[in-house]
């Protein structure tokens, strides 16, 4: 079974409430107990490896140096034919006989160990994979426990007051609602910036003498001065008042 | 004791408020240690940081079963398992009838990291709220 097919069986298991442990703690223990233990197996493993290839290696180097003392004798099992020498050779040929049993049996050791190396790194192997596999499925499982309890405090911090987990529909309203206050004020503040920002700048135009206020200041006040000179063309004093005209008293 | 993961929060919660504005960080005590990161203007979507074994998980609590319309149930589940993918950084989930958006970082996961996280869970949050709304009693 998988891991997560585990975690679901456990999670659907019963009506279980949060708060309410997800994994069995026991098995989470034995669970671990046993990683432990594959980890131990495992260094172990790897120790034997390391040991039995030095003794392959140990007995190929035999085989070879028995190789060569084998060609050394039949070269002096040929020099003593060679001379006559029979009882000579008869005695070396024995010499190379045991050698060559002695060379058969490390050949054999070394095949050995050859198959047995490659026993260890299949199992050191499938070792590997059972402790990933368990850690990984350890850790999807206390991840799980971990969520549930982390959300049993929260839930516990959130029980009463206005931080209680409302419902969704609401939240929603309120941060829809909070966003267009805020958008409308943002708004409000730009148009009142604005406006303050404009007026303040006519002001100080208009001190300067510059702009329509000031124009328009100056306009009325050229164009009243215009319509006096004109109404009073020889007067010699602004002192007199102007002559009564029947005319211009009804405008 | 301040942890360095409070020291990390701390940072991140300064990180968030350069683009969201005001954030509250909130410990919250109990069997394993959970930040609360409220942002102002989304006191309704908190967003919780936990260390749960070997990785650190920003939750965000979206609405509960009671919150869903009975009728469009399956709709909904639909619709989010068709939305997870495409979601920048967060994935849909349930914490037993709660379910939420969240993002999973490596328990050594740096500052940054965790602000990016952080920033888009709660962008997520809002949206899929918006999104998921005609769903919702």
């Amino acid at each position: 079974m998988s891991v997560f097919s585990k975690i679901l069986t456990a999670l659907r298991g019963s009506a279980r409430e949060i708060g309410e442990s997800v994994v069995d703690n026991n098995a989470t223990r034995i669970y671990e107990q046993e990683i432990y233990e594959s980890k131990a197996a495992l260094a172990k493993a790897k120790q034997d490896l390391t040991l039995v290839m030095a003794q392959e290696k140990a007995a190929l180097r035999e085989v070879e140096r028995l190789n060569k003392e084998v060609s050394r004798f039949e070269e002096h099992a040929l020099a003593a034919l060679d001379k006559d020498q029979e009882l000579l050779a008869i005695e070396v040929a024995g010499k190379i006989a045991e050698l060559e049993s002695e060379r058969a049996l490390q050949e054999k050791a070394a095949s050995e160990f050859a198959q047995h190396i490659t026993n260890l790194k299949e199992l050191i192997q499938q070792a590997g994979a059972r402790i990933r596999e368990h850690e990984r499925e350890l850790a999807v499982a206390k991840t799980t426990e971990s969520v549930y309890r982390a959300t049993e405090s929260i839930s516990q911090s959130m029980g009463s007051g206005a931080s209680k987990l409302g419902n969704a529909r609401e939240s929603l309203e309120r941060i829809k609602q909070r966003h267009t206050e805020m958008a409308d004020r943002m708004k409000a503040a730009e148009e009142l910036d604005a406006e303050l920002g404009s007026k303040a700048l006519e002001k100080k135009l208009a001190a300067a003498g510059i702009g329509e206020q000031a124009n328009q200041q100056n306009n009325v006040l050229a164009r009243l001065q215009a319509q006096r000179k004109a109404s009073q063309p020889a007067a010699p004093t602004t002192a007199q008042p102007p002559a009564a005209d029947d005319g211009q008293a009804t405008i | 004791m301040e942890t360095e993961l409070d020291q990390r929060i701390k940072a991140v919660a300064a990180g968030l408020e350069a683009t969201l504005g005001a954030v509250e960080v909130e410990r919250i005590t109990g069997d394993v240690p959970v930040f609360k990161l409220t942002v102002t203007g989304r006191e309704e979507l908190p967003m919780f940081v936990t260390q749960a074994q070997s990785q650190l998980l920003c939750i965000c609590y979206l609405w509960t079963e009671a919150d869903i319309a009975a009728a469009r149930r399956t709709a909904l589940l639909e619709a989010m398992l068709d939305l997870n993918v495409a979601i920048p950084l967060s994935s849909f989930g349930r914490i037993g009838d709660k379910y939420v958006l969240h993002g999973a970082l490596a328990c050594d996961a740096g500052v940054d990291d965790l602000t990016q996280d952080l920033l888009a869970l709660s962008d997520n949050a809002v949206d899929a709220l918006v999104a998921m709304a005609d769903y919702l009693v």
